[in-house]
């Protein structure tokens, strides 16, 4: 349908013309388009002038102390949170979404509830879940501000991203696999292991790079579950000890008002993991739209 | 033996599909058991549309009036910055973008959706607010810089939906209009969005969520004062802010009544989402 549309350049004029409206629409989706590409490009092209000349090697420095904020107690609390919360959620998450494509009857009205809280919870602001933590992990459970209370507020929090991807990736794998599977003689549990997970995979990774995006990315529901100390958890009760992630971090840098450029200097980082993060999630798509 | 791994493992799947219905539950019962009680105290009225929050005050009043309008007024002013411009941009992504460039925008839109919230913060902390300070005075801090900031982190959400909603619509539409004499905009304006009107609802209903309930970004750039919103360059709190601002240091009643704008602000996103449910209904 392109080719037959294809018209040159001298006849869209000349079609603008005897249209003033049509011309003027068209200049509002372009101003639009530049406006929104524009904004991109000038917040990250001011994150890196500002915060790359700062992003100094003491930045990394292994201990954190009020002369040098250094973000590497932060950055390892980070990994370690993704870590913990995706252990909780990523089987959850999956599992779930076997149940609703592989075992629920269609119409079930138990599935009905499940689809109808996930959606609840897509939505639920971050500062509830960050407030739900602290009345549940850390106040009911008595498990205090810790690494551990802030990993289940972060899983609770993108179950339903992970649940929703990886039903869709399952929903992807063809009936013909599962009939085959089932020609062969396999049972249901082994299909749903060796055949439908497998060829499921890429498109479940990418929904759990993303889970993985927003919990770096997370801060208002972490700093009343996890806190805010920058510190290395150690010892035996390690998962029980307050952390800030880098989010938190780059917040409190920011809000004290002392460290701006240090601050500028996590954004960077931050903005390095996020394009990473951006960049894995997209490939792991692409390999999946191959299958 | 093989039958028995299958029936736990099936149990074990229903039990992790359980999850997310146990999780709101859980969360509705710790929110609402912990906030209304206070909301009974402080009497529902006095609560919702009292026009003080002193809590400190002897005796103290606890009124989320300025900041339910707060978050209103806040999200009003992204919604008029964000829409518009994310609704055309998704129809450029639609119907005008080439190939090429295609592949570029679209994972910038998503790179844009990526950006943590607290990055935004700083962003609007050091570029808007100053911007907004030396053009209309003030301190900076205003309704108007945390409009902007929200409008811009919305526009990958308006954008990503919408444009999904103008792709599903028949291409016969857009060639009908074409058939009919109409140009290429006439066509995209006024047979293919009416015709995508209720995905685009449904992603202007998703960025309402998605401000309403933004935090740390808002406390950033919006003053946080807790008064009535007095003008658009003047400080506002939201009931987002005000949940974090004092929670730290808050006690007793003080705290329950945090409690009670959570209970506020969780209202108003199941609002949100029945509204949403209705429109993805519509959409089909």
């Amino acid at each position: 349908m392109e080719s037959i549309n294809k018209r040159s350049i001298k006849q869209k004029i000349d079609a603008y013309k005897r249209s003033p409206l049509s011309l003027i629409l068209f200049l509002l989706v372009m101003l639009a388009t530049m406006l929104t590409i524009g904004i991109l490009l000038f917040i990250i092209g001011y994150i890196m002038v500002k915060g790359i000349p700062h992003l100094k090697l003491s930045l990394f420095a292994w201990e954190y102390n009020s002369v040098n904020v250094s973000l590497m107690p932060a950055l390892i609390n980070t990994v370690l949170m993704t870590l913990i919360a995706l252990l909780i959620s990523a089987p959850v998450g999956i599992f779930s979404a076997i149940y609703l494509v592989e075992y629920a009857k269609k119409g079930n009205r138990f599935v009905g509830m499940i689809r109808l809280t996930a959606e609840t919870l897509s939505g639920i602001p971050s500062i509830v879940y960050g407030l739900f933590g602290l009345l549940f992990f850390v106040t009911a459970l008595g498990w205090g501000m810790s690494l551990l209370a802030g990993a289940f507020t972060l899983s609770i929090m993108i179950l339903p991203l992970i649940m929703r991807t990886a039903e869709e990736a399952l929903k992807a794998v063809p009936d013909a696999y599962r009939e085959g599977s089932f020609a062969l003689g396999a049972g249901k549990l082994r299909t749903v292991f060796k055949i439908v997970l497998p060829s499921a995979t890429p498109g479940i990774l990418a929904g759990i790079i993303l889970g993985v995006g927003r919990i770096v990315g997370e801060t208002a529901a972490l700093i009343y579950t996890a806190g805010t100390v920058a510190e290395i958890p150690q010892g035996k009760d390690l998962l029980f000890d307050s952390t800030r992630t880098l989010s938190v971090h780059m917040y409190v840098l920011s809000s004290e008002g002392l460290y701006v450029n240090q601050a500028a200097a996590t954004a960077v980082v931050l903005l390095g993991i996020v394009v990473i993060i951006n960049g894995l999630s997209e490939f792991a798509a692409k390999k999946l739209s191959k299958v | 033996m093989t039958k028995y791994q299958e029936s736990i493992m099936k149990a074990i799947f229903f039990v992790a599909a359980s999850t997310s219905i146990l999780a709101v539950i859980l969360i509705c019962l710790f929110l609402f058991v912990n906030g209304i009680p206070a909301m009974a105290k402080i009497g529902v009225f006095d609560f919702l549309l009292g026009r003080t929050w002193k809590p400190n005050n002897i005796p103290p009043s606890y009124g989320i009036y300025p900041m339910i309008l707060g978050s209103i007024y806040v999200t009003a002013g992204a919604v008029l910055i964000g829409v518009p411009i994310g609704l055309l941009t998704a129809i450029f992504m639609a119907w005008y973008c080439p190939d090429k460039l295609y592949r570029i925008l679209k994972p910038a839109i998503n790179l844009l959706a990526g950006i943590p919230s607290v990055v935004y913060g700083f962003f609007g902390l050091v570029v808007i607010v100053p911007f907004i300070r030396d053009t209309f005075g003030g301190t900076g801090s205003s309704m108007l810089t945390a409009s902007i900031l929200l409008g811009i982190m919305i526009l990958p959400t308006i954008t990503t939906v919408s444009e999904s909603a103008i792709r599903a619509v028949p291409q016969s539409y857009y060639e009908g209009g074409l058939a009919l004499g109409a140009s290429h905009e006439r066509s995209i304006f006024f047979v293919l969005l009416p015709a995508a009107k209720s995905g685009i609802m449904a992603a202007v209903v998703l960025g309402i969520g998605r401000a309403i309930g933004e935090t740390m970004a808002v406390i950033m750039v919006a003053g946080n004062q807790a008064r009535m919103p007095a003008g658009i360059i003047k400080g506002v709190r939201t009931l987002t802010a005000n949940i974090v601002i004092e929670m730290g240091y808050a006690a007793d009643l003080h705290r329950e009544a945090l409690i009670a704008t959570a209970v506020v602000l969780f209202v108003f996103i199941l609002l949100i989402n029945l509204a949403l449910s209705l429109l993805k209904r519509r959409a089909g």
